[in-house]
């Protein structure tokens, strides 16, 4: 329902390779030929700071994300500590105040707008998008709304493959019903588990009884699914 | 009748008062969703926002019966409350004895609830529409003029909680709150469900405890739920709200 255009931006993305690594590369491959940005980078958060880059589309990208995380500053730093989107549609004019040293390297770099998106369900901070564009200027309504929907996308990729889980399983579109969210937090203290691994399991238990996530999650709401004796859910 | 204007005013003062401080915008559609239900003798509220990806997310409801209703309405793609967002009218009065062959579907579904009437009301800014305030009675009586009058007003008092300040003139933080409201609606429900676990309660119980707590404190709900998901708060911090019915 929700995340029907992540999934379909996933499906894309995947075409018909089998190679699970490459997925985040390609992913923000997509992005960049969908949106009018110039380069993509995608990094790992954790709740000490950058833990990683996933995919740079070009050297701007990678320059981006590295000036960060040398830096510990900068909009998609402050996307995953504040959790809400940093949209920074003229650099040169709004950055320097607020990260100088981020502004100058990067400004350097060429780079003069940034749309940061964190990563995250609800408490599950997973990563951040970087959405970088070689001029200034906001993006579209229409093209906000695109952005978003790589985001969730990304999502689903950083989380599953944080989790070692198979790629094929982030096709489950994710559900944004109540009831999935409350299951998750029921699993994380049914199973010892983080909420990213609890809302794995959710999924993964779903997936392999071929039925919607929803579903599943009301289980655990009614108690008809324990988690906390899943030695056997394989 | 003064009654009712007294506890109008007193609603206003509250919901003004919230917004002058730091505030917690589900907490506060929340609220705003419970008093609504109150003042405008209807018997459940939901309020539903634009996620920006086109699509709808019901963001605060006082009943489970009214957001199982909206959800209904996104799946079926079909209702008021889609009409009301769509097209930024007010449509009160739906009479579900009389609205099959506009809406089948829903009609079917508000009627299986025990509703009689259904009502939505768009949360505007300028030409844009940002979400639906729905309300829903089981008796059946029509709302009047005023009722109406104070309904829309609660739906641009949600808007302009959830625009805050700057966002009058920013379309760039606008974006940024929406988005803000909607995560926190996620952590809400996550930790609904570890604090229920972890005491033994129910999803709801779980949830008026965190809002005793958040009020009892003066800290932010989303930051209580944030609490409890991190293990930082335990079911003894969280004790039951005094006046629990």
């Amino acid at each position: 329902m929700a995340a029907k255009r992540a999934a379909e931006i996933l499906r894309a993305a995947w075409g018909d390779s089998s190679d699970v690594d490459g997925l985040p590369g390609r992913l923000a491959a997509a992005c960049v030929r969908s949106l009018p940005v110039t380069g993509v980078g995608m990094a790992l958060m954790t709740e000490e700071g950058p833990a990683g880059i996933v995919a740079a589309t070009d050297g701007a990208a990678i320059e981006l994300e590295q000036l960060q995380f040398t830096l510990g500053e900068g909009p998609c730093v402050d996307a995953s500590e504040t959790g809400r989107p940093v949209l920074q549609p003229d650099l040169a004019r709004t950055a320097p105040l607020r990260w100088p040293a981020f502004a100058h390297g990067a400004l350097e770099a060429g780079i003069r707008a940034v749309f940061a998106f964190p990563l995250r369900v609800g408490a599950i901070r997973i990563g951040v998008l970087d959405l970088y564009r070689d001029r200034a200027g906001t993006l579209s309504p229409d093209e906000l709304s695109q952005a978003l929907s790589f985001a969730d996308a990304a999502t689903l990729v950083l989380l599953h493959a944080q989790a070692g889980s198979p790629a094929t399983e982030s096709f489950h579109e994710l559900d944004e019903r109540a009831e999935v969210h409350q299951a998750t937090g029921v699993i994380a203290v049914q199973a010892e588990v983080g909420l990213a691994e609890a809302l794995v399991l959710l999924r993964a238990r779903a997936f392999a009884e071929s039925r919607p996530v929803g579903d599943v999650a009301q289980e655990v709401l009614s108690g008809a699914v324990d988690f906390g004796n899943a030695d056997d859910s394989g | 009748m003064m009654a009712r204007e007294q506890r109008l005013t007193e609603v206003f003062v509250e919901l003004a008062d919230t917004l002058v401080e730091e505030f917690d915008v589900v907490d506060f559609l929340q609220v705003l969703t419970e008093r609504c239900v109150e003042l405008i003798d209807t018997d459940a509220a939901g309020l539903m926002l634009d996620d920006q990806r086109g699509n709808l997310q019901v963001v605060a409801y006082t009943d489970e019966s009214a957001r199982l209703l909206e959800l209904f309405e996104l799946q079926k793609a079909e209702g008021p409350c889609l009409d009301c967002f769509a097209t930024g009218q007010v449509i009160t009065n739906v009479d579900l004895a009389d609205s099959r062959a506009r809406w089948p579907v829903f009609t079917e579904a508000a009627l299986g609830l025990g509703f009689t009437y259904s009502h939505a009301l768009p949360l505007r800014l300028r030409g844009q529409v940002l979400g639906s305030l729905n309300l829903f009675s089981l008796e059946r009586k029509a709302l009047t003029d005023d009722h109406v009058a104070v309904a829309q007003g609660m739906a641009d008092i949600a808007t302009i909680g959830l625009l805050h300040e700057r966002a009058l003139r920013d379309q760039v933080v606008l974006a940024e709150q929406l988005q803000t409201a909607l995560h926190s609606r996620i952590v809400i429900e996550q930790a609904k469900g570890v604090l229920s676990a972890r005491a033994g309660i129910t999803v709801s119980e779980a949830f008026s405890r965190m809002r005793a707590h958040a009020r009892r404190t003066g800290e932010q709900l989303t930051s209580v739920a944030e609490a409890v998901v991190a293990a930082r708060l335990h079911p003894g911090h969280l004790q039951p709200p005094p006046d629990a019915r």
